[in-house]
């Protein structure tokens, strides 16, 4: 063999490996790709019997009779936008709260300490939370909290009603206890991305702390505060264990927040391994089906607010 | 002048209290967020430790209204379950995060990175259909390799993201050095660039499977739950999450007691994972979200 040739066939082999590399990588790539389009096709043929018999109605009907088989989502479709408003409710504020702390208040010591601590609160497994929910949080919120807003306001429908340890109030706010790391992660991430010397332009014209925070820090990452209460939503709807725990797991419709209720995920856990019927496990799929479009489109909408932010900015 | 001062030195207070009390605020809401999370610690110390005895890792459960009994064959279970997932998850989507960071900018890798990001938002449960669907229906029963397949699920966009993330910072000079010299670049790629992000993708797959040991909706209808020694790939098997709902749910004392101690040894591994990470790199990584 020839030194040429031999030069020659290296340089076969070395193309050969690059494209077993090449083709490896591209097909577990394929993968990832393959895997939100099976997700989704598997996900309709699954429910296909479901939305084939009841159609839209499906989403607007409030019965849910599994001994008829007549199946529709608005209870739970309602349980899900409570408990998840409410959870919104209590965890927007206290969000920005931390993330503001963390990236404007906060000195450089304590700052890895706290955000730590926030992020610990996201690593807790979510049955975990449940079960303190039931055990510890549920029965002081029907012992102090829900008396307490009863009497202060209890003129409101949201307010009426008994006292009970598993309701949507309950969901509401262990949600809310949940969901907060990640509002406040992606809070504080989009307040770091505003240049330093904004806040300094802002403090040189004699602003106060919080007066910087309103010129320079909010108004330009107001979209990213946005996409990260979204984010935080897309959570809450799709939180399944620690949920159904404690909401109490009723396919009504009740106004008063003291109610047991159900959300899609939850009432998903509590009856598939039972749904003896197809049509009952197809209407049960279906759930899932309408669970995941809003929270992929919340997603969606999300981070392209978070990278709006970022891009405004000049930051990548 | 001297009339304007008292107007202007009211108007001074009124922000300076003002900006006392929002800063307040933030303090405040900091303290509050953080008050669940030492209240959940401290009620799993409490009542998980006086829970906790040598029966429980190392017994079965006991039928109901029988005393004693442990959660042996959940603790084995949920290894069992994670390993299995990780042995299916890890190379996807380390192979993946490596194609998307080697692509940067082609509109495949932009899709599949979008597609990852999209796979975070999708809720565990919806998974644990998926798997149902997939795994469950065919095999007509519940098993341990349905319940694996719906955690490898969720971990692979996180493991897609993380990798990506690491290999990028792979300096570029490395690369160029590496394929200046003649190597291959199949070979570049393994030997110097995921070498190099070796300890920032081994975080990240670390950071996932303490995610995926935590997950309870997707185990609830695939890998089901046994109340009897299983390893079996298509049997159904018990896991740490799953029991923990059971008993937590269930009207009996003792294993409402059972249930704290199997919490308290979850969130233990959870968080082992986490702080072991964290010790070593320094706080700097997270799960992507």
């Amino acid at each position: 063999m020839t030194g040429r040739e031999a030069r020659r066939s290296e340089f076969g082999v070395r193309l050969f490996g690059d494209r077993i590399f090449g083709l490896s990588t591209l097909g577990l790539a394929l993968v990832v790709l393959g895997l939100i389009i099976a997700l989704a096709m598997v996900l309709i043929q699954a429910s296909a019997l479901s939305l084939y018999q009841f159609g839209p109605h499906f989403l607007i009907s409030s019965d849910w009779d599994p001994v008829n088989d007549l199946y529709g989502a608005l209870p739970f479709i309602y349980g899900t936008a409570g408990s998840a408003t409410l959870a919104l409710t209590i965890a927007v504020p206290l969000s920005l709260g931390v993330a503001l702390c963390l990236s404007e208040l906060a000195p450089a010591w304590l700052k890895r300490p706290i955000a730590f601590l926030v992020e610990l609160l996201a690593a807790i497994p979510s049955v975990v939370y449940g079960l303190w929910a039931i055990f510890v949080m549920g029965p002081w919120l029907r012992d102090h909290i829900e008396p307490l807003l009863a009497r202060s306001m209890g003129f409101l429908p949201l307010f009426k009603g008994p006292h009970t340890s598993v309701s949507m109030f309950s969901a509401g706010v262990i949600l809310a206890v949940m969901v907060i790391p990640y509002i406040s992660s992606v809070c504080t991430d989009v307040f770091a991305v505003v240049p330093q010397s904004q806040r300094e332009a802002a403090l040189a014209l004699g602003a106060t702390k919080w007066e910087m925070v309103r010129l320079s820090v909010l108004p330009p990452s107001i979209s990213g505060v946005v996409g990260a209460i979204i984010l935080g939503l897309g959570r809450a709807l799709g939180e399944t264990i620690a949920v159904a725990m404690v909401i109490g797991n009723s396919a009504s419709i009740s106004a008063s927040l003291f109610a047991p209720a159900s959300t899609l995920a939850s009432v998903i856990a509590n009856e598939f391994a039972e749904a003896t019927t197809t049509m009952y496990q197809s209407a049960l799929i279906e759930l899932g089906l309408v669970l995941m479009a809003v929270a992929i489109i919340l997603n969606i909408v999300a981070r392209l607010l978070v990278g709006a932010t970022r891009r405004r900015v000049g930051v990548r | 002048m001297v009339s304007a001062t008292p107007l202007v030195m009211g108007h001074y207070q009124y922000r300076k209290a003002k900006n006392l009390l929002m800063m307040g605020l933030t303090i405040f809401a900091t303290v509050i967020t953080l008050i669940p999370l030492f209240l959940i610690l401290g009620y799993l110390l409490y009542k998980g430790a006086s829970s906790l005895n040598l029966a429980f890792f190392t017994k079965l459960p006991t039928p109901v209204g029988e005393a004693g009994g442990g959660m042996a064959n959940a603790i084995v279970g949920t290894f069992e379950l994670v390993l299995i997932a990780c042995l299916i998850g890890v190379p996807i989507g380390v192979g993946a995060g490596i194609y998307v960071a080697e692509h940067r900018g082609s509109q495949l890798a932009n899709a599949v990175r979008f597609a990852a990001d999209v796979m975070m938002g999708v809720p565990s449960i919806v998974v644990g259909i998926f798997a149902y669907a997939l795994v469950v229906r065919p095999m007509a029963g519940f098993s341990s390799i349905a319940g694996s397949v719906a955690l490898a699920t969720i971990m692979i966009p996180l493991v897609t993201r993380t990798t990506e993330e690491m290999v990028l910072l792979v300096p570029h000079e490395l690369r160029e050095a590496s394929l200046a010299l003649g190597v291959p670049r199949w070979r570049t790629t393994i030997s110097i660039v995921a070498r190099t992000a070796m300890g920032g993708i081994a975080t990240g797959v670390i950071l996932a499977t303490a995610r995926i040991a935590g997950e309870t909706a997707p185990l609830l209808f695939t890998a089901f739950g046994n109340r009897f020694w299983s390893t079996s790939l298509t049997g159904p098997v018990a896991s740490l999450p799953v029991q923990i709902y059971t008993y937590a749910i269930s009207p009996f004392a003792d294993w409402q007691r059972q249930a704290w101690a199997g919490a308290l040894v979850l969130t233990g591994i959870v968080l082992a994972l986490e702080l072991g990470v964290r010790a070593v790199t320094g706080g700097q990584t997270r799960t992507p979200r």
